[in-house]
């Protein structure tokens, strides 16, 4: 019997290791797996490198790990937040490695990581900071960037129902990068509002099918 | 001189915004376009974290945290609204899909090359995020800016000396002095803020502007 449901974080957690790479979904604070995040803290893991759109928002998750310096590196769009200054304090201090990706780009390497795609053109950063050094190529009159997949080692998300199988469905804006973000990470851990039982969420309404996650644990807001 | 205050800019923005167009609207001041629209017209609006037909700020006590727009703050959405993932809404924006969209600038060139995510000032993290997509993605670029940064420098230029965001994208400029298109390599100004003379909007632009013909008084409600 497939039963991707576990009950505590060191379960969820299995391989994790110092220096992970980590994709963490959330759009600022919606979708963010905070409590995830936060078992990594407890654990201690170290040099981790956390791709995510934001650098952490408010006094969660990712800006918890940043103040204890266990990111060794963010690949992000935006970094900083309204509410928080620990990104650039780092930054500026030469604590923090950023790479910042347009967020179109970022996310479509994603999905390129996760659907087998070797690379994709995309005019968005072309003759800009961010194509400098990249392939360039002329199409129907218009110049491409060559962009390469990106992948990671685990992706978190967060979800509002799962079934054991691992098929999830969403809360609003919440819905962000996880999709994506599932795809594209070798082990995908999903903390959830609730458990549902198989057949409760109707296939229309299926939003990222179970293939693509790993585990999935309850976790109450906190 | 009669400037523009920023509520101004954004209705005079919302004039321009036709029936049935599908909008993306900046962070900040972009943001209160979507005040001024005129009633009679149905807009769809876009928000990158994946709103289609958002819809306006909710009442006090009925935020929810999981119903967010691209700054971050409290939204609805409308019925008709749907919710996609990033990577779909990015499609829409990178697939032009989206007619216009509205943002903020450091620098526009006259050539329509826009600079709006970094300075020169390396000490502050430089952050990106849908702005590039955007640049390149809409159909229509309007941007929203004073005419001139705080310390007085020109914003509208020959040539952006700050990063680029895209080239060749701006092809509207609505500043707190006059209405610009952008187009053929320059500045065409269509409407001048009243009590602003031509000398005047010369002086505080670092490129040569075009007066159309029929360029005309820029009106708009006191606000």
């Amino acid at each position: 019997m497939i039963d991707k449901r576990v009950y505590d974080f060191d379960t969820a957690l299995d391989g994790m290791k110092d220096g992970a790479t980590i994709m963490s979904a959330g759009f600022g604070a919606a979708g963010a797996p905070q409590e995830l995040l936060e078992a990594v803290l407890d654990r201690g893991y170290r040099d981790l490198v956390i791709i995510s759109n934001n650098a952490g928002e408010g006094e969660r998750g990712l800006i918890l790990l940043l103040k204890e310096r266990r990111i060794a590196k963010v690949i992000c769009s935006f970094p900083t937040s309204s509410n928080s200054e620990i990104t650039k304090e780092l930054y500026s201090a030469g604590l923090l490695e950023l790479e910042i990706v347009p967020q179109g780009t970022m996310s479509e390497r994603m999905r390129a990581g996760g659907a087998g795609i070797g690379g994709f053109y995309t005019r968005t950063s072309v003759n800009t900071p961010l194509s400098e050094g990249k392939e360039v190529r002329t199409i129907d009159g218009e110049d491409y960037v060559l962009e390469y997949p990106l992948t990671a080692e685990f992706a978190f998300l967060k979800a509002r129902e799962a079934d054991r199988w691992g098929n999830l469905t969403y809360n609003l804006s919440a819905r962000g990068f996880g999709p994506t973000m599932a795809m594209a990470a070798d082990t995908t851990i999903v903390q959830v509002d609730r458990f549902v039982e198989l057949g409760e969420i109707d296939p229309e309404q299926v939003i990222t099918p179970g293939i693509y996650v790993d585990r999935v644990m309850e976790v109450e807001a906190s | 001189m009669a400037r523009l205050n920023r509520k101004q800019i954004a209705w005079r923005v919302a004039q321009d915004i036709p029936e049935g167009a599908y909008v993306n609207l900046g962070i900040g001041a972009p943001e209160m376009v979507a005040n001024y629209l005129p009633d009679d017209r149905e807009v769809i609006i876009h928000s990158e974290n994946g709103l289609l037909g958002m819809g306006p700020t909710p009442p006090p006590g009925e935020e929810n945290p999981d119903l967010i727009n691209a700054g971050k703050k409290p939204v609805t959405l409308l019925n008709g609204g749907s919710i996609s993932h990033h990577t779909d809404s990015f499609a829409m924006i990178r697939g032009g899909h989206i007619d216009i969209c509205v943002l903020g600038a450091f620098q526009i060139a006259q050539n329509g090359d826009l600079a709006n995510w970094a300075t020169l000032d390396n000490s502050r993290p430089p952050g990106v995020g849908g702005a590039m997509d955007l640049a390149v993605g809409a159909k229509d670029v309007f941007v929203i800016t004073d005419h001139c940064t705080r310390d007085g420098q020109a914003k509208l230029l020959e040539q952006c000396s700050y990063p680029l965001t895209g080239t060749g994208v701006v092809t509207r400029v609505y500043s707190d002095h006059a209405l610009i298109d952008v187009r053929d390599n320059s500045f065409t100004v269509r409407e001048i803020a009243d009590g602003i003379s031509y000398d005047d909007l010369n002086d505080i632009t670092g490129a040569e502007l075009i007066f159309a013909d029929d360029c005309a008084t820029l009106q708009t409600p006191a606000l």
